[in-house]
């Protein structure tokens, strides 16, 4: 949803109370005045020069009609704020201006001839290049997290789907015309003048003539667009869910009478949809402890079909000593299983400032340490010994009926 | 002490069952809901000990349940039972008043267990949450020196080295043997780290689980 509550009425024109073309009716309720008080405001600034008469033209163009928004909320909750930030921006020109022409009263200034075109074509680069910045922008949208019940899904469609080329079109315009007024005002232009006049007066008609067409294209492309991308979304929706949960459920089916191989199927389905869900689309296991914790705990739940929580506080990269701590976890993991084989295995691991400690915690029937033969190389050898390579400890409690706690420390 | 009422609240109806069944001679289930109007009906009509409560379901959720009932029947106690393993969502559920959270799939009589110790007034914090709570405290404390009140904001060491336990995977009476304190002690510690999730204001709290959601 697109900050609901901000726009409680969205900006439309209403052409059913219209006098003209319905931009005061429809303007009118939104700012909680009365359209005869807009209409006169609106007469008033047109007989003070004009702008008036600029803007109802502007505001004509820009709103939408108000019944039947054919794309429903989503398009009115995303072209909203657009719609203002327009605002603002003319806003700011307008103060611009003034703040110009105010400067040009008091003598500072360096000369008409040289400013009003450098500014307009300023305005233009601006506009043009703000807009190639935006569209790299909304080429790589920010991981979306979907959840059931969040909606998230959907919400990408607005990001994309803006047509740029209006912005770069007016950006281009505004820069090809501040060069044609500074030619006109130095003069160069005076030879040519009747010829770019008359070719001035047929642009004018032919974009008179093809404007509302072309403004009803754009929209009708923007919805488009939107539409294919909603299509796109549901469909690699449905191929996921098709290659993950429904084979599963297939194969849970088929297995029905052996109730250890369907627990594995669907625990590893739900860890699966879980990170599918928390945004890991990619299916790459993440290079940090966290991570790599996880998806080694993830292959032994595969291997063995027995499920081990992991519950990690803070994160760190992964090092080569951190990949080290991970290998000694996976066989403290491998060897819980082994021993405590259908008892739940907890691994906790924090990062701290300058420690990394990792627990791995089964409620097996645990064992008398001092009675393991000295041949039994597994914690020995792969945790203990692992672990003091790279400067760390390993420790072992475990009593007989306490089940069995292997404990490593690494400094950072 | 006679066995707890309870009132169960999901939008999945084969999953009630289930739950139902699994606590039969356990726990007393005198009712349960699929919506959040419903079950805010049903909780003020049957006054139960305890809710299990769903977190995510349609028209707000279990959180929307929790300040529909606890004006009216403030003695009601909930118990968070949820699929979402979220930070934000087990955060959310926890600030808006239910005194524990465990996942689906906790096995009948654990599930049983977590709901008498809610029903006599202590909290239940699975290894997840334990782990979610130090997180958002540990994280609280780098990110803005200036405390407001020391006294909610930050965990004693006690309450830390509690709580690290529980994401070990000890029991309450595994940790009050190690730690060598009694076992109400240990409950007493998590109750304080309860209220302190729940009564700090401290924004960072819930931005911290929003972010640590968006990072994920």
């Amino acid at each position: 949803m697109a900050v609901p509550g901000t726009h409680p009425e969205p900006l439309r024109r209403d052409p059913a109370h219209a006098v003209i073309a319905g931009v005061c009716a429809g303007l009118a309720p939104r700012l909680g005045v009365d359209p005869l008080v807009l209409r006169i405001a609106f007469v008033a600034a047109s007989a003070a020069g004009g702008i008036g008469l600029l803007l109802y033209v502007v505001c004509w163009a820009l709103l939408p009609v108000g019944e039947g928004e054919p794309a429903g909320l989503l398009v009115a909750g995303s072209r909203l704020p657009r719609r203002e930030s327009t605002m603002v921006a003319a806003g700011i020109v307008l103060l611009l201006i003034a703040v110009l022409l105010l400067l040009r009263t008091w003598g500072l200034w360096l000369s008409d001839v040289v400013v009003w075109p450098f500014l307009l074509a300023a305005a233009g680069g601006a506009l043009i290049w703000r807009q190639s910045q935006r569209s790299e922008v909304m080429e790589t949208p920010p991981a979306e997290r979907a959840r059931p019940g969040g909606g998230a899904v959907p919400r990408r469609t607005l990001r994309l789907a803006r047509p740029s080329f209006a912005g770069a079109g007016l950006g281009t315009t505004l820069v090809l015309g501040g060069g044609l007024v500074f030619l006109w005002l130095t003069g160069a232009l005076t030879a040519a003048r009747d010829v770019v006049l008359a070719v001035f007066v047929v642009v004018v008609a032919i974009g008179v003539i093809l404007t509302p067409w072309w403004l009803r294209l754009v929209r009708g492309l923007t919805e488009e667009r939107e539409e294919r991308i909603r299509t796109q979304e549901r469909a690699e929706l449905a191929a996921h869910l098709h290659d993950s949960v429904l084979q599963t459920l297939a194969l849970m089916q088929k297995r029905a009478d052996d109730p250890r191989e369907v627990a594995a199927l669907a625990r590893r389905q739900e860890r699966e949809l879980r990170a599918w869900l928390n945004g890991g689309r990619s299916g790459e296991p993440r290079r940090t402890l966290a991570g790599a914790l996880e998806a080694v705990v993830a292959e032994v739940e595969d291997d063995h079909g027995v499920p081990v929580e992991v519950v990690a506080v803070g994160d760190c990269p992964l090092d080569e000593p951190m990949e080290a701590l991970v290998a000694a976890a996976r066989e403290a993991v491998l060897n819980a299983v082994k021993f405590a084989s259908r008892a739940p295995i907890s691994v906790y691991a924090e990062v701290d400032g300058d420690r990394v400690e990792v627990f791995v915690r089964d409620r097996g029937p645990g064992f008398d340490l001092a009675a393991v033969p000295a041949d039994r190389r597994g914690l020995r050898e792969s945790v203990v010994g692992r672990m003091d390579r790279h400067g760390g400890q390993a420790h072992v409690h475990t009593r007989p009926g306490a089940g069995t706690e292997v404990e490593l420390v690494l400094p950072r | 002490m006679s066995a707890p009422r309870v009132v169960l609240v999901d939008d999945h109806q084969l999953f009630r069952a289930g739950v139902r069944a699994e606590l039969e001679g356990l726990v007393e289930v005198v009712g349960d809901a699929a919506t959040v109007g419903e079950a805010i009906e049903c909780i003020v009509a049957t006054e139960p000990d305890v809710v299990l409560l769903d977190v995510q379901m349609p028209g707000g959720g279990g959180a929307e349940v929790i300040r529909g009932v606890t004006p009216r029947r403030p003695a009601v106690r909930f118990l968070a039972l949820s699929v979402s393993d979220a930070p934000e969502d087990v955060i959310a559920i926890i600030r808006a008043g239910a005194r524990g959270y465990v996942t689906k799939t906790i096995s009948g009589t654990e599930l049983a267990d977590a709901v008498r110790r809610v029903a006599d007034g202590d909290a239940v914090f699975s290894p997840r949450l334990a782990g979610f709570v130090l997180d958002a405290f540990a994280g609280m404390e780098g990110a803005a020196p200036a405390v407001v009140d020391p006294e909610l904001d930050q965990l004693t060491a006690r309450e830390r080295e509690v709580l690290r336990h529980i994401a070990r995977g000890y029991l309450y009476k595994e940790i009050a043997l190690r730690l060598g304190i009694s076992t109400k002690t240990v409950e007493a510690h998590v109750s304080a780290v309860l209220r302190k999730l729940q009564l700090s204001n401290r924004h960072e709290l819930s931005r911290w689980a929003v972010q640590r959601g968006w990072l994920e």
